[in-house]
């Protein structure tokens, strides 16, 4: 039997959940908001919120100063690019780790997720001395790399829980029927696994974008990412904030179109498994 | 050809010892079921033979050829699972044909193949569905099918009927052996059900914490098994083990005597027993007796028994069916 909630209480948890909801968007709200003011009426005190001279100036200052598509290119190579690898790497590890345990394997996986524990400017000077020795400072293939090694753990935790449901039986089946390992995981595990695929797909996608330490660290110019394009406002003539946030508008909008139209995958993945 | 010999195959894993070291030799076409209790290692040794497992120590040689250490592809065995095991991504088609597109067969070839063996199994309307689609009786059959279609020497079972209901059950049995007689195959089932064993085996293997406890014709386990173990397990309802005073009289440890081998008086008899439960089966009625210090036992009465609960009645077993068995569970025999 369902519960019954009263009409009241409904309307409550309602208002409720879009609160937390605009208060979780709101900085994001704010960013847009700003982007559309000139830089006066962005630090007015007290600020406005909707009603000011709406003006397209601060996008059309920033494309003119600095070039976005470049910017968009190098975030998207890096994003795809390093995506792409953790899953060729990630996918046999998973196999490994679901269908053919041994006796460290819990023990690996532990220490697999240990290495997200430290702090990454730990790690900061010791690669960034690799990088400047072996030329790869500001190149795409190092800065893809770094990516990759960063959300390699959790894309394998992911794929892990996802493998772990499929029963092992249906591999031993096509065993049988004579597929070799690698067709054993191409065509039957990872059609399989698509859904999980998909959704660590996604969120390592968004992970990447979004990461700003090493990108920030280890390019300037050549492999710089969109978040390099945002920071670029912030220094050295001063903060421009409506400048600013037209930048980081920009720099959100594709990932943010991404994530929504991908919600229902996403939200499927990180609770795959938890109900039959 | 298909033979398939166990030389001392053994498997551990670390110090615990599934399977300590089995020998059997199963002949060309015949028809072999692996029965015993869950846990026995009966599954383990199926997937031995499979090449699911690796050996500890030991051999396995199929068709005379030693197959110890190849691929599971290589041995010219199929296999059904328990869970079926079906691709859930692929129509019946590609489950049905995966096999022989792993083996690189020409297009042509694998449809004519794909098709024969789906109107043997009456699935040919059902090609182009998805498992999930399928009930679970013509799932089995696609997964029956697949094992089919690729024409292997030998076909393993793994439990395969455990998932169905029981209608359906009986149905598959009679398909499964009609299937045995067509093809002439070399087959190996295993199940936990004794009923299954006896209806369709040429031979029962029974398997007891890893060891094979006898091997024999399902009458020979029936009428003379070796082990207090084997006597228990075959059998249904399971024969009564009396100890104590009862078996001395038989210079026995423990004597077993069949439910169906004890006749009912009710005026004289070797034991008296009081009735305190009765199962009307309509062809059959099984009384459920207290009998002294025979303790409890399970009786056969034919057709439909009138019985009154603490009735007091007399059972005389028949000499010649009674087993015997020493203190370590083996059968005496004169």
């Amino acid at each position: 039997m369902a519960r019954t909630v009263s009409t009241r209480r409904k309307l409550l948890v309602t208002a409720l959940a879009w609160a937390i909801g605009l208060l979780i968007f709101f900085p994001i709200l704010w960013t847009i908001l700003t982007s559309f003011k000139t830089e006066g009426e962005a630090i007015a005190l007290p600020p406005k919120f909707l009603f000011f001279d709406w003006t397209l100036e601060n996008y059309g200052i920033v494309q003119e100063r600095s070039d976005y598509l470049r910017f968009a290119m190098n975030s998207i190579m890096l994003a795809l690019g390093s995506t792409f690898f953790a899953l060729v790497i990630a996918i046999p590890s998973a196999w490994a780790m679901a269908f053919a345990p041994g006796r460290r394997t819990k023990d690996l996986l532990m220490w697999m997720l240990s290495t997200k524990m430290m702090p990454p400017v730990g790690a900061l000077v010791p690669i960034y001395l690799i990088f400047r020795d072996f030329g790869l400072l500001d190149t795409r293939g190092g800065i893809i790399t770094v990516l990759m090694l960063l959300n390699l753990p959790i894309i394998i935790w992911m794929l892990y829980t996802y493998f772990k449901e499929i029963p092992g039986e249906i591999l031993e089946a096509s065993r049988m029927d004579g597929a070799s390992l690698g067709k054993e995981l191409l065509y039957v595990l990872t059609p399989m696994a698509i859904p999980g695929i998909a959704s660590t797909l996604l969120l390592n996608i968004i992970l990447a974008w979004n990461e700003a330490f090493w990108t920030l660290s280890l390019t300037t110019k050549d492999a710089a990412p969109l978040t390099q394009f945002i920071a670029s406002y912030s220094s050295p003539e001063g903060l421009f904030w409506a400048k600013l946030s037209a930048a980081s508008t920009m720099a959100i909008a594709p990932i943010l179109v991404l994530g929504w139209f991908a919600q229902k995958q996403l939200v499927r993945g990180l609770t795959f498994g938890a109900v039959k | 050809m298909g033979t398939i010999s166990l030389i001392k195959a053994r498997k551990a894993f670390g110090d615990a010892v599934i399977i300590p070291g089995a020998d059997l030799d199963i002949k060309d076409g015949e028809f072999v079921v692996f029965v015993g209790p869950s846990g026995c290692g009966k599954s383990t040794l199926l997937r031995m033979i499979a090449g699911l497992e690796d050996l500890t120590s030991g051999a396995i040689h199929i068709d005379g050829k030693d197959m110890t250490n190849e691929a599971p592809s290589k041995r010219g065995l199929s296999m059904v699972f328990q869970s079926y095991a079906l691709y859930p991504h692929m129509s019946v088609r590609g489950n049905i044909s995966f096999g022989l597109k792993m083996a690189g067969l020409p297009k042509a070839e694998i449809d004519a193949k794909v098709a024969k063996a789906a109107s043997t199994l009456n699935l040919t309307e059902y090609l182009d569905r998805k498992p999930r689609q399928l009930s679970g009786g013509q799932r089995q059959r696609v997964a029956i099918g697949r094992a089919i279609v690729r024409n292997p020497e030998g076909f393993l079972f793994d439990e395969p009927l455990s998932n169905l209901d029981a209608a359906l059950r009986v149905n598959m049995r009679l398909e499964i052996m009609q299937m045995h007689k067509d093809l002439g195959a070399t087959m190996i089932y295993v199940t936990h059900d004794q009923v299954e064993a006896m209806t369709m085996a040429d031979r029962i293997v029974v398997l007891n914490r890893g060891v094979i406890e006898q091997v024999g014709s399902p009458l020979e386990l029936y009428n003379r098994p070796d082990s207090l173990f084997v006597a228990g397990f075959i059998g249904s309802p399971k024969m009564n083990l009396i100890q104590g005073s009862e078996a001395k009289k038989f210079d026995a440890t423990t004597i077993g005597i069949r439910p169906e081998h004890l006749a009912i008086s009710e005026k004289a008899g070797t034991w008296t027993a009081k009735i305190r439960l009765a199962e009307h089966l309509g062809a059959d009625t099984f009384l459920h007796v207290d009998a002294g210090p025979c303790g409890m036992m399970t009786v056969r009465a034919e057709g439909e028994y009138d019985a009154t609960a603490d009735a007091k009645i007399f059972l005389t077993p028949e000499p010649s069916r009674i087993h015997r068995f020493d203190k370590d569970g083996k059968a005496i025999r004169k």
